[in-house]
C-alpha cells in the first residue's frame, strides 16, 4: 500500500532534481510557490475525484461544474451584491446538490457513472453559457468580496493559501478514508459491491456520499479558481479539468476498477502533474507538447506500477504456495497467467476450491 | 481389458518448494467412466491441467493412442481428442449455441471475405443437440440457458471435435437433482459410444452411480484405485482422507426450545403467486431441500432483506421483525451465509481482518473512527475459535482455501449475535475434512440457541446434518420431514411435488 506512494515520492524527487540541475530556475523560491499554488488549486477537486474512483465510478462533470458554479458565484457577488459568506455558502451547497443529483441517478436509478457525469458535463456547461449569454463574468474595479478574495488567493508566510487548504482537506479526507468506518465501507463497496451489501452496508448511500463529497469539493475549487483567474469565461473556464483530476488519481494509484487508491497518492499524483507542466515551460519544451508529455508519463507510470504489482503478487503467491503445500497451486497459476486480470477477478469466479 | 486410450506415466509437477504431483500414473480405457476423487488440493485439477496441456509436467509422459508426448500443448490435447467440461462454464453468454460450439474454429463462407457461416454451424450442431436430448435450438443465446443446458453445450462442443476423452470437473455442483440424473444418463450414453469420461466430483453418490473405476489422489499422489465392485462411500472417504469419517449427524445437546423464527405467508419476487410458511426453532438445524430454482435461495434473500418482500412477515420469538434491507436483518440477528462466497460472502482482496469486521465495524468504532486494537482482537478471536488456517489476520482472503474462506464468512457473523442463520449451500466445493468442521460449527451454533436454516442440494448433507428437513417445490414448502421419515426417496418425492410415503418411512 505505502510502497506505491513511496515510489511516487521518489519519482517526484528524481524529476525535480533533474529539472533543477538542467535549469536551476525550477527550484527557485518563486517557482516553487507558484507550483504549490497550482497543486493546491488542482488537488482539492482531485481528492473528490479520487473518492469517486475508489467506488468504481468516475466524475466527468467537474470542469463544467466549475463554469456553472463560477458564473453564479460571480453574479451573486457583483450583480446581486450578496454578502460574501452567503454567496460562498450557496456555491458550496450548489456543488453538494449537483453531486447529490448525480449520486442519486447513479445509485437509485442504476445509471452508469460515466453516462450520468458525461451528461452533467454537457448540461452544466450549456447552462453556464446560456445563463451568461456566453459573456465573461468578472469582478469590476469594486472590492466585492475582497476579504474572501484575500483568503482564497492570499498566502500565509509566503505559502499560498490554496496549498494550505489542500493540506487541511487532505488530512480530513485522509482520516475519513483510511481511519473511519465510512472509508472502510468505501473500499469494500469499490472492491465488491455485492459482498458489501450482503454485509449490511448501505452501498447506495456510501456511493452517493462519494459523489456528494466530490461535488462539495468542486464548490470549494470553484471559489479558489474564480479568485485565481478573477473572471469566468463560461465556455472555457475549467475545461478539461476533470481529466486532470482523473489523471492525478490514476497516477496516484487509484484503479478505475475501484477499491484502490489513497489520499496521499492523489495529492502526490496532482503534484507530479503540476511539476510536469512546469517542467515543460522551464526546460523550454514547446508548450504544444504539454499534454503529450503528461500523457506519456501517466502511461509509463501506470504500466510500470502494473508490472511491479504483478511481480510482487507472483512472489506472494509463491511464498504462500511453499507455505500451504499444493493447496494454493491453482491460485499461483492463474495469477502468473494474467497479472492484471488476477487482481480484478481473483481466481475464476465460480471456482469451487 | 479394453484398449488403453490414454496413459499418464510417472507424472510429477514441481513448483518451487512444493511437489504438486508426485509420480502419478493413470490409465483411461476406451469407453469407461473413470472417477477421480480427492480432497481439494490433492492435485486433481493440476493433473487435469497437465493432461489438457495447460501446464507442463516436470517429469513423466502422456501417452495417447500409443504415442508419447513429453510436452502437451492445448492444441495438441484438443487434436488428440481430449475435451474439458469446465467446473465454471467457459461460454460466451452473448453468443448463440452454435457460435459457442465452434468458437475459434468457425466455419467460413464467402470465399476471400471469410465470413462466418452461421447456417452451416447451426446445421452441424443440431444433430449433436439431438443426441444429447437437449430441447433448445442452436440459435438460442447462451444467456437464455440454464446451467444444466449450458453444460450440454459444453458437451456438444466436446462431441464436435470428436473427443475421445471428456474431462468433467465438478459438473454437477450447480445442477438440480433431476438435471444431475439427466447428466448421468448422458454420460452413460457417451460411454456406450466408446467415449471415455474422467469424472471429478466431491459428490460420492454420483461417483457411485456412474464410475466404472475410481482413482483416489491425496497430496499429489495416487493413493488407491477402486474397481466398480469395491466402491463404497466408506472405502472412498478412507482413501481420500486417510482415515474413517465420523457419522455426519450430531444430535443436539438439548431439544429445540420454543421461539425461533417463523416465516408466515411470505411472498418473494421469484414466485409472486406463492406463499411460504416455515418455522425453525432455536437450537434446531432445519435442512431446506428442493430442486434448484424451487425458491430456496429467494426465500433466504427475502428473509435477509436483499430482495423485497411482496407479502407476509417474518417473526422472531413471535415478534414480527422488519427486514427492508440487509442492515435491518442484521440488526434483528438474521444472518445469511450466501451461496456464492466469492461473490457475495467475501471481499476477496481484503484481508481476513477486514472481512471479519465488515458487517460489525461500527461496533468497534467511536465517532466513526475505527479502533484498530479492538478490531484486531475481534478478528484474532474468530480466527482462533474457527481455527482458520492462515499466516495472519492480514492475509488476503483470496489466498485461502475454500473451507477457510467459508470460515471467514462465518467469522463475520459469529463476531456478532446471531438469532437466525441461513446457510445457502454452506459446503459447496469444500473438501471432506473442512465440511465436517463446518457441520460441527453449525451444531455448536444451534446448541447455543441459534435457529439454523441450511439450504443444500447435497442429499447426504441434507439427510446427514439436519434435525428436520423442509422441502420446497415451485415456490412453496411442499412438506416437512422428521428425522425418522428421512430418506432420499421422501425428499425427492416432495421436491417434485408428490406426497412422501410416510408409512414406509416410519416402518423401519
Amino acid at each position: 500500500m505505502m510502497k506505491k506512494e513511496l515510489g511516487l515520492c521518489l519519482l517526484l524527487a528524481v524529476i525535480s532534481a533533474i529539472t533543477g540541475a538542467i535549469n536551476p530556475a525550477f527550484l527557485s523560491f518563486v517557482n516553487l510557490l507558484n507550483m504549490a499554488n497550482l497543486i493546491g488549486l488542482f488537488g482539492v477537486f482531485a481528492l473528490g475525484e479520487g473518492l469517486v474512483i475508489i467506488t468504481g465510478g468516475i466524475d466527468l462533470s467537474l470542469g463544467s461544474m466549475f463554469a456553472l458554479l463560477g458564473v453564479v458565484f460571480v453574479d451573486l457577488l457583483t450583480t446581486y451584491q450578496i454578502y460574501w459568506p452567503v454567496a460562498l455558502l450557496l456555491v458550496l451547497l450548489g456543488g453538494l446538490a449537483l453531486g447529490g443529483i448525480q449520486g442519486f441517478l447513479i445509485t437509485r436509478l442504476k445509471m452508469q457513472p460515466f453516462i450520468v457525469t458525461l451528461c452533467g458535463l454537457l448540461i452544466y456547461r450549456g447552462a453556464a453559457r446560456y445563463y451568461t449569454s456566453d459573456s465573461t463574468r468578472g469582478f469590476g474595479y469594486g472590492d466585492e468580496a475582497s476579504t474572501l478574495g484575500n483568503i482564497a488567493s492570499g498566502n500565509i508566510a509566503g505559502i499560498p493559501n490554496t496549498f494550505i487548504f489542500l493540506i487541511i482537506l487532505a488530512l480530513i479526507l485522509g482520516v475519513l478514508l483510511h481511519r473511519s468506518v465510512y472509508g472502510r465501507w468505501l473500499y469494500a463497496v469499490g472492491k465488491n459491491e455485492e459482498a458489501a451489501r450482503f454485509s449490511g452496508i448501505s452501498t447506495n448511500i456510501v456511493i452517493a456520499t462519494a459523489y456528494i463529497i466530490s461535488g462539495g469539493l468542486a464548490g470549494v475549487s470553484t471559489v479558489l479558481f474564480v479568485f485565481y483567474t478573477n473572471s469566468v469565461s463560461p465556455s472555457s473556464f475549467g475545461n478539461f479539468y476533470e481529466l486532470y483530476a482523473i489523471a492525478a488519481a490514476v497516477l496516484g494509484g487509484c484503479s478505475l476498477r475501484g477499491g484502490e487508491g489513497s489520499i496521499l497518492g492523489v495529492v502526490l499524483g496532482t503534484a507530479l502533474l503540476q511539476v510536469l507542466q512546469n517542467l515543460v515551460n522551464i526546460l523550454g519544451i514547446p508548450n504544444s507538447l504539454n499534454f503529450a508529455v503528461m500523457g506519456t508519463v501517466i502511461l509509463v507510470g501506470v504500466l510500470a506500477d502494473q508490472q511491479l504489482q504483478a511481480r510482487r503478487r507472483r512472489k506472494v503467491a509463491l511464498a504462500s504456495l511453499a507455505r500451504t503445500a499444493p493447496r494454493s497451486t491453482p491460485v499461483q497459476e492463474k495469477q502468473g497467467a494474467s497479472p492484471r486480470g488476477a487482481a480484478a477477478l481473483p481466481a475464476r469466479t465460480g471456482d469451487q476450491a | 481389458m479394453a484398449e488403453t486410450l490414454l496413459e499418464l506415466a510417472g507424472i510429477s509437477k514441481t513448483y518451487p518448494g512444493v511437489k504438486a504431483l508426485d509420480d502419478v500414473s493413470l490409465r483411461v480405457y476406451r469407453g469407461e467412466v473413470l472417477g477421480l476423487i480427492g480432497e481439494n488440493g490433492a492435485g486433481k485439477s493440476t493433473l487435469m491441467r497437465v493432461l489438457g496441456g495447460v501446464i507442463a509436467p516436470s517429469e513423466g509422459v502422456i501417452r495417447i493412442g500409443g504415442m508419447d508426448h513429453a510436452l502437451m500443448t492445448v492444441t495438441g490435447a484438443t487434436q488428440a481428442g481430449i475435451a474439458f467440461v469446465h467446473q465454471e462454464l467457459n461460454l460466451f453468454e452473448n453468443l448463440d449455441v452454435a457460435a459457442n460450439v465452434f468458437i475459434g474454429r468457425e466455419k467460413r463462407t464467402g470465399g476471400p471475405l471469410k465470413l462466418v457461416d452461421n447456417a452451416e454451424m447451426r446445421a452441424r450442431v443440431t444433430p449433436l443437440l439431438e443426441r444429447l436430448g437437449a430441447d433448445f435450438t442452436p440459435d438460442t443465446l447462451i444467456d437464455n440457458l440454464s446451467i444444466a443446458e449450458r453444460q450440454m453445450v459444453e458437451i456438444a462442443k466436446a462431441l464436435s471435435i470428436d473427443a475421445r476423452v471428456i474431462i468433467m470437473d465438478e459438473p454437477t455442483s450447480s445442477l438440480t437433482i433431476s438435471e444431475t440424473e439427466r447428466l448421468l444418463e448422458v454420460i452413460a450414453d457417451l460411454r456406450a459410444h466408446g467415449i471415455s469420461v474422467i469424472y471429478i466430483s466431491h459428490r460420492l453418490g454420483e461417483i457411485m452411480a456412474c464410475a466404472d473405476r475410481v482413482v483416489v489422489l491425496r497430496d499429489g499422489r495416487t493413493v488407491g484405485e477402486l474397481a466398480r465392485d469395491e466402491l463404497s462411500h466408506v472405502a472412498m472417504i478412507r482413501l481420500m482422507i486417510g482415515r474413517d469419517l465420523k457419522e455426519l449427524y450430531t444430535p443436539p445437546k438439548r431439544s429445540p426450545q420454543p421461539g425461533g423464527c417463523d416465516i408466515v405467508d411470505l411472498v418473494t419476487t421469484a414466485f409472486p403467486d406463492r406463499q411460504i410458511n416455515l418455522s425453525v426453532r432455536r437450537g434446531e438445524i432445519l435442512g431446506l431441500a428442493g430442486l434448484v430454482g424451487a425458491g430456496r435461495t429467494s426465500l433466504a434473500r427475502a428473509a435477509f432483506g436483499i430482495d423485497p418482500l411482496l407479502g407476509g412477515e417474518i417473526r422472531i420469538d413471535n415478534a414480527p421483525v422488519g427486514v427492508a434491507s440487509p442492515r435491518d436483518a442484521i440488526r434483528q440477528g438474521i444472518y445469511l451465509v450466501p451461496e456464492d462466497r466469492k461473490k457475495s460472502g467475501l471481499v476477496l482482496e481484503l484481508p481476513i481482518r477486514e472481512n471479519v469486521t465488515l458487517a460489525s465495524l461500527l461496533n468497534y468504532a467511536r465517532m466513526w473512527l475505527v479502533n484498530g486494537v479492538t478490531e484486531r482482537e475481534v478478528a484474532k478471536k474468530q480466527v482462533r475459535s474457527l481455527s482458520i488456517k492462515a499466516p495472519s489476520i492480514d492475509t488476503e482472503a483470496v489466498t485461502l482455501s475454500g473451507g477457510n474462506q467459508q470460515k471467514v464468512v462465518l467469522g463475520k457473523w459469529l463476531s456478532m449475535q446471531p438469532r437466525v442463520m441461513f446457510f445457502d449451500e454452506p459446503t459447496r466445493g469444500i473438501d471432506v475434512g473442512a465440511k465436517s468442521e463446518i457441520y460441527g460449527l453449525m451444531r455448536d451454533l444451534a446448541d447455543r440457541g441459534v435457529a439454523i436454516v441450511m439450504i443444500s442440494s447435497d442429499m447426504e448433507e441434507v439427510i446427514g446434518v439436519s434435525d428436520r428437513v423442509a422441502v420446497m417445490h415451485e415456490g412453496s414448502v411442499s412438506g416437512v420431514l422428521k428425522r425418522e421419515q428421512f430418506s432420499e426417496y421422501n425428499v425427492l418425492r416432495l421436491a417434485i411435488g408428490q406426497a412422501p410415503e410416510t408409512m414406509e418411512a416410519a416402518a423401519p
